[in-house]
């Protein structure tokens, strides 16, 4: 071990010797909130103790001036999640919000509650911190009992302090109170890392009616230094020594390196190249000194086996024909098969989705310091935990008969704000890079990925080919359901990257991929007397080191699944001459669904038609409305898009959107709004604009050009939010749920404007100028 | 081969060693220490690396060192005195942006426009903003938080 860090992996804990840790890494400690009281929170856990997720000390630390730091594991991604567990925090505490500050996602200071994940940074980690805050408020008031010599039941507190109802000479301050700045209390877990770690104590927390902090709008708390430019950034973190890296990929996916000529850029100042099997880096002192190496380094590329075995424009087809990898069938009511022989009439139609990048505003980034048995890794990671993790594997793990006998090392992640993150982005990849590169040089290399290779080489939400079928009998009523998903696995690349199978750059150097099958099927609650939901999945069209390895991607198949599902309901509905939010209400068998449609039906002004109105404006552009809703592991939403299709251009514009949100108990309103808005522009973006496009080669589609997203021309002119309030349930996460309801209400808008279905996304002029003939 | 450059930067002249063609962005950030012009594309298609130059938005990222002239202002000295800019107030009040990564991009090039025009309309201003990204889908808080400081600045 060395220097100052004793550090010793066991299981997945850390034991750290955290005086000495923080000595020698002061400028490490992550500052999330305000400067002023950033650092008084890393001060506070000087003491040198184990991190345990058993002892309070380890969720919460009050300074000598009563600020509150709290140690999340989890981070933000600009939703203000850590705003609002401060916000719980400040509630179970009776402590102005303004001194709760949130340290996010350093693996040697926060207990790993599983990053960023599934939107359930407020619902999950928010029950662990309520609980750890209740629990220290009831041992301060212990506390206090004991010193103030008074029942603990004649005690009060307020802004910290706490006083003798009745007796205002006799108080004390939180502050005063822990004066050694430790708790030394224990607290329940449930043994259980991750998302699903839960807290227990002997204290209650409080109930919901009692609320003032919780349920207002307290304001980011992360915002003024991120808008005035000094906050400190994933990309502005800068170590002694530290120098740049880029990666250099081949122009065709599965090219092999079968030769690299050093010297064809042994111009530039101090530059390294390294090379290990198909990973080539370049490493350099001076930035531009690495990107303009790594695109001249001469490489001589293995061409005899790359590419895919069909292209975009072939794509569904290549799908409809493809043998399954894995099927299954999820719900299965009644009998689908024989009512559907049986009916009257049928309806049977397919939708397709194509595969799409997540295209964060940059490419992965990542600063990695492999040096005497230690790992750090700076990243943006909504998984930091498994960046470590997956570090100190890539580095451990022996290929055949290389890399065998290389040290052990301990790992330390540290996360930092980063270009977004919608799920399993590049960033763990790019983290990966810069770890190999950095062991290679024994030196802190930066990584930054250029555009091509964020578009091209990020991982994928899968493409899908979606069929419906549906049962009529005589009287038009529909009898029988199936919803089919056929399509890639949403999940080729593990969400985590915590193994060398799971990072592009694990594949570059040897390690087999091993995809995973996961699909997905519509989550409502509708009845029909018969209904099946199935899948087949498919695997990869190229397995290792591909371009078009997918991955969770905001709201993994949600959009794709609901884009069909929500779509056929109107399909239904319009077949069976129903008005399609009748259609909808008639079927919904749990009350919170009834009431998000019927919300943002009210928002919407919501007119019952049962044939597409067709309404064109004075210039001559069709105009419509079109609802959807789903529901979303206990958040359901419903929005109504109302739709401006302009029949000469071709151009869909979504002008404004109406939602229906139920996300159980609201902690910030304001916030929800934003994040709100967020789920729905990116999932127009995605609706209208977003398609991998990729030969038998490797994917074209590599920067913004040929990868077009929304931009402020075709924001909405207004989103209006009708929240609905759950008070009596916990907070169910917003961070997704209303991404899937946007693709189907814009369809189904399409629809209502030109009694035309689109069944294929993205709605690009072309399509649609060829839907309208 | 390096050269050295003087260029302004948010009031101050600067000395900078680079080849001629290396783009501003990397002088900025690698040399100077500023944190809000950020690389995204290297391609001038998202405006994440936008500075303002002599009161015209520029990207940053495709700007030769050698071929800056005039005064350049960056996020970071977008503020005077420790005031924010009415654009960064606005932005600050609207809550606009997430993840905030792009965000410079979008206040310094509003703020080009409004010191220009501050009468700007609404569609003069969806305009001007063509061509910058916002991954996050944040685009109707910063078209609100543009209006504010548009009011703001006419006022």
């Amino acid at each position: 071990m060395s220097g100052g860090h004793e550090m010793q992996t066991r299981n997945d804990e850390f034991t750290i010797a955290r005086r000495d840790l923080l000595k020698g890494t002061a400028a490490l400690i992550i500052a999330v909130s305000v400067p002023s009281i950033a650092f008084r929170g890393a001060e506070a856990r000087t003491a040198t103790r184990t991190l345990n997720p058993a002892q309070l000390d380890s969720w919460l630390a009050i300074a000598e001036d009563g600020g509150v730091t709290c140690y999340w594991g989890k981070m933000d991604m600009g939703q203000g999640v850590d705003t609002a567990v401060a916000q719980i925090v400040a509630e179970e505490l009776d402590i102005d919000v303004d001194i709760v500050d949130v340290v996010a996602g350093d693996s040697a200071l926060c207990v790993d509650q599983g990053g960023a994940s599934g939107s359930s940074g407020v619902n999950r980690s928010g029950a662990a911190f309520r609980q750890a805050a209740a629990e220290a408020r009831l041992v301060l008031f212990e506390t206090a009992a004991e010193k103030l010599e008074v029942p603990i039941d004649k005690l009060a507190a307020a802004d910290g302090v706490i006083r003798v109802n009745g007796n205002t000479s006799k108080s004390v301050s939180y502050a005063e109170l822990v004066a050694e700045r430790l708790f030394n209390a224990p607290i329940t877990w449930n043994g259980r890392y991750g998302n699903s770690l839960t807290l227990e104590g002997r204290a209650t927390p409080k109930d919901p009616k009692d609320y003032k902090v919780v349920g207002t709008s307290v304001r980011r708390k992360d915002i003024a230094g991120k808008i005035l430019g000094t906050t400190e950034f994933l990309h502005d973190v800068k170590v002694p020594g530290m120098l740049h890296g880029r990666i250099v990929r081949p122009g065709a996916a599965g090219a092999r390196v079968k030769h690299v000529d050093k010297a064809s850029v042994a111009d530039f100042p101090g530059v390294q190249v390294v090379v290990e099997e198909d990973f080539i880096g370049v490493v350099a002192p001076d930035e531009w000194d690495a990107i303009q190496a790594a695109r001249k380094l001469k490489v001589e590329w293995d061409t005899s086996d790359i590419g895919f075995p069909t292209t975009s424009e072939e794509l569904h087809d290549w799908i409809r024909g493809a043998e399954p990898g894995k099927s299954a069938v999820e719900d299965d009511i009644g009998d689908v098969d024989t009512a559907i022989a049986d009916a009257a009439r049928t309806l049977t139609v397919e939708y397709e989705w194509p595969f799409q990048s997540h295209a964060r505003m940059a490419g992965a980034a990542s600063l990695a310091d492999v040096r005497d048995g230690e790992v750090v890794v700076w990243t943006d990671s909504q998984k930091p935990y498994d960046t470590g993790k997956g570090a100190k594997a890539l580095l451990e793990t022996p290929i055949g008969n290389r890399r065998r006998n290389k040290p052990r090392y301990s790992a330390r992640s540290i996360w930092k704000p980063g270009p977004g993150s919608y799920g399993r982005s590049d960033a763990g990849d790019g983290a990966m890079d810069a770890v190999l590169l950095s062991e290679a040089i024994g030196a802190p290399v930066r990584v930054q990925w250029m555009r091509h290779e964020g578009h091209a080489w990020d991982p994928k939400g899968p493409a899908s080919v979606i069929t419906c079928r549906a049962g009529i009998d005589g009287d038009g009523t529909v009898t029988a359901y199936h919803f089919h998903t056929k399509g890639f696995s949403r999940s080729d690349q593990n969400s985590r990257e915590n193994a060398p199978s799971e990072v592009l750059a694990g594949h570059l150097v040897g390690h087999a991929s091993s995809p995973d099958w996961r699909m997905q099927t519509p989550a409502e609650s509708y009845r029909f007397p018969n209904k099946r939901y199935s899948w087949d999945a498919l695997a990869p069209l190229r397995i290792q080191a591909s371009p078009l390895r997918t991955a969770h991607f905001r709201d993994p198949y949600g959009p794709e699944v609901h884009f069909a599902s929500e779509s056929f309901i109107d399909e239904m509905a319009f077949t069976t001459e129903t008005d399609p939010l009748a259609f909808r209400l008639a079927r919904v068998t749990d009350p919170r669904d009834a009431d998000v449609l019927q919300a943002a039906a009210d928002l919407a002004g919501w007119e019952p038609h049962a044939t597409p109105r067709r309404r064109r404006e004075a210039n001559g552009n069709f105009v419509g409305q079109g609802i959807a809703y789903a529901q979303r592991n206990g958040s359901v939403n419903a929005v109504v898009a109302e739709v401006e299709v302009d029949p000469k251009t071709g151009r869909v514009w979504v002008r404004r959107m109406f939602v229906g949100a139920d996300h159980g108990l609201i902690i910030n309103p304001f916030t929800l709004d934003r994040t709100i808005e967020g789920n729905l522009l990116q999932a127009t973006s995605r609706t209208l604009f977003e398609e991998v496009k990729f030969t038998r080669e490797m994917v074209t589609t590599d920067d913004w050009v040929s990868y077009p997203i929304l931009e402020a021309a075709d924001a909405p002119l207004e989103i209006r939010i009708e929240k609905i309030n759950r008070p009596e349930l916990d907070p169910r996460g917003a961070g997704e749920p209303t991404t899937r309801v946007a693709p189907p209400a814009i369809a189904n808008a399409f629809f209502d404007a030109t009694g035309v279905r689109l069944r294929r996304v993205p709605f690009t002029p072309d399509r649609v100028k060829a839907a309208l003939g | 081969m390096k050269k050295t450059f003087t260029i302004n930067v948010d009031g101050h002249d600067h000395s900078v060693s680079s080849e001629p063609t290396m783009p501003l962005l990397y002088a900025l950030r690698n040399q100077l220490g500023k944190k809000g012009p950020r690389f995204g594309c290297g391609l001038a298609q998202c405006g994440a690396c936008t500075v303002i130059i002599d009161g015209t938005a520029v990207r940053s990222c495709v700007m030769p060192v050698v071929a800056v002239k005039g005064k350049v202002r960056t996020l970071d000295g977008l503020s005077a005195d420790g005031e924010p800019h009415p654009v960064q107030q606005a932005f600050i009040e609207e809550e606009a942006g997430q993840c905030e990564y792009c965000i410079g991009g979008w206040i310094m090039t509003a703020t080009a426009l409004l010191e220009k025009n501050p009468k700007a309309s609404d569609e003069e201003i969806r305009d001007g903003l063509a061509g910058l990204k916002c991954r996050c889908g944040t685009h109707m808080a910063i078209l609100r938080a543009i209006r504010r400081a548009a009011t703001e600045m006419a006022s």
